[in-house]
């Protein structure tokens, strides 16, 4: 079971937590001139990345309130915790930022208050492919 | 059901190759599904100058470590088609593959547990009847004749309302079903080769020419990806990309028992799939691990959670132990059905997404897909799994109509 330290509660159990997919996966800034491939990627395409994966986590059972994760899908290890709206914090949140691919506006569930930290040893920053603007939101499995 | 009836462990029934500089074609994967179609490219279309890479040991994969269910009571036309022409292949292929790997059809019995369950799950009977499947509906009483071992007390949280019934399903020795492919592959010149990475394609403009693995470079005209869980990593090395997420599933067996459970249960309301092997493990299963993950394992709660259902619906459980756990890596999709079929690489072909249910699709992905290979477009019984339909939107949402826990 993973130990997941919420930003507002602090260490708790996997349990208490519900799991939200890739972060930084914003809603087309113009819908109505998506084509059907860019909605298909939208709805149903996601990073399925091996290695370093910036994802959403809810904490349900606690506060309440969402939070990005840096993970790696492989050993599990937590590298990073950040609030939602910030850049995920290694190498290739800077590529995001740089290219402007990733929306930086506030989510409307961030809490603000959690500064970005790392909990892990390092960040290894391995995953190469920057969050798509067409990647989406919500439904995850 | 008891242990004299398995076969001796067999000598060696293939060869482990070099690979060759060039191939016809390529499967990427040496799971159930990848050596299914190398046999059936090479029986059905005469393609014998074709390899199987396979990055571990042959079989090592989720052919290793799913729970064997087979049946085919999916609720969609195409599903059905897919998974009832599966079955009728596994009726005959001890036969044709001259291997007996114990395909037992002891049944399969999803339970109802809610109205909301008792009237999908009759629904489910009435569609499969349509499309030639075997099926029933069973009531309560008739649940406990064929199970004895399952409560079916009012007193508990979740009482069983009924199920349904799919007599000629079953379960079948997973290891020895890749052996038994492997050996027919071998004998008829397909080159399985094992500890070879794919880690990279090559490509001329938009046509795949080669690949590029840890034993060198093979040259290829065609190339099908076969890999499961790891079917996002190849996608992204070959350029294009795939509505998958690859998360842990987890199985656990117990001790070995007496036979006491004569079929296979499943409920997908309390979460857990049950059945007992031949040699009197009891195997268990539910759902994937919520996380995406590669690391072929999962959260022990999960492990919990199924344990809890399982010992609800079958009180004498409570007295077993666990013995052995472990984790496969699914490659789901949001409609919970398989893709199978061309891939915007040219030359590239994909099986993939089957998800928790792969195992009881061998035979009919391997036809299938080796079709599409041999002949650069699809079987009709895999037509409607390509990728496109994720943007045309057909959809086949077999979420919570599959009878399965997805």
């Amino acid at each position: 079971m993973l130990l997941i330290s919420c930003p507002n509660c602090g260490s708790r159990d996997e349990t208490e937590f519900h799991y939200g997919g890739q972060a930084h996966v914003p809603y087309p800034e113009n819908p109505n001139e998506l084509t059907d491939r860019q909605w298909a990627e939208y709805l149903f395409y996601r990073d399925n990345t091996k290695g370093a994966f910036a994802e959403r986590w809810l904490h349900s059972t606690g506060c309440r309130q969402w939070f990005n994760m840096l993970r790696d899908t492989v050993t599990y290890d937590i590298q990073a915790i950040y609030p939602m709206g910030t850049p995920r914090p290694d190498a290739a949140g800077q590529l995001t930022v740089e290219t402007g691919t990733a929306s930086l506006a506030p989510d409307s569930t961030t809490t603000g208050t959690a500064a970005p930290s790392t909990s892990g040893t390092s960040i290894s920053g391995t995953s190469t492919t920057p969050a798509s603007t067409t990647a989406p939101e919500g439904a995850t499995k | 059901m008891s242990a004299d009836l398995l076969p001796e462990h067999p000598d060696f029934l293939w060869r482990n190759p070099e690979p060759k500089s060039s191939y016809d074609a390529v499967i990427v994967g040496g799971g159930g599904h990848g050596l299914a179609t190398a046999y059936f490219l090479a029986k059905n279309h005469g393609m014998t100058n074709i390899a199987v890479l396979e990055k571990g040991w042959l079989a090592g994969g989720n052919m290793a470590r799913n729970t064997t269910i087979i049946r085919s009571n999916y609720l969609w036309d195409e599903s059905a088609a897919i998974y009832e022409h599966a079955l009728k292949l596994w009726e005959i292929l001890p036969e044709e593959l001259e291997y007996d790997f114990l395909f037992s059809q002891r049944g399969v019995m999803n339970l109802a547990h809610t109205l909301g369950d008792v009237r999908e799950s009759m629904r489910r009977v009435g569609a499969n009847k349509l499309n030639g499947v075997d099926a029933e509906w069973l009531d309560p009483k008739q649940v406990k004749e064929l199970c004895p071992i399952l409560n079916i007390s009012d007193n508990i949280r979740y009482p069983v309302m009924g199920a349904t019934y799919q007599p000629r399903a079953g379960i079948a020795k997973h290891d020895h079903v890749a052996w038994a492919f492997a050996r027919k592959c071998d004998e008829m010149g397909v080159d399985i080769i094992q500890n070879c990475e794919v880690t990279g394609f090559v490509k001329d403009g938009n046509r795949v020419v080669g690949v590029k693995t840890n034993r060198g470079t093979i040259n290829t005209e065609k190339v099908g990806l076969a890999a499961a869980g790891h079917s996002s990593v190849l996608a992204e090395m070959a350029g294009f990309r795939l509505p998958i997420q690859s998360h842990p599933l987890q199985a656990l067996v117990s001790e070995l028992h007496e036979p006491v459970h004569p079929t296979v249960v499943m409920s997908n309301h309390v979460h857990v799939y049950v059945s007992q092997a031949h040699k009197g493990e009891l195997v268990m299963g539910a759902g994937v691990d919520s996380y995406n993950g590669y690391g072929q394992r999962g959260s022990f709660h999960v492990i919990e959670h199924q344990m809890a259902a399982a010992v609800e619906l079958f009180p004498i459980f409570a007295r077993a132990h666990v013995l052995r756990t472990w984790g496969g890596i699914v490659d789901t999709t949001l409609d919970a059905s398989p893709i199978v079929g061309n891939t915007p690489v040219e030359n590239m072909f994909v099986n993939c997404g089957w998800g928790t249910g792969g195992f009881k699709a061998t035979p009919a992905a391997g036809l299938t897909f080796a079709h599409n290979i041999a002949t650069g477009s699809p079987h009709k019984l895999n037509k409607p799994f390509a990728l496109e339909r994720f943007e045309t939107g057909a959809l086949i949402d077999e979420h919570g109509a599959a009878a399965v826990a997805h």
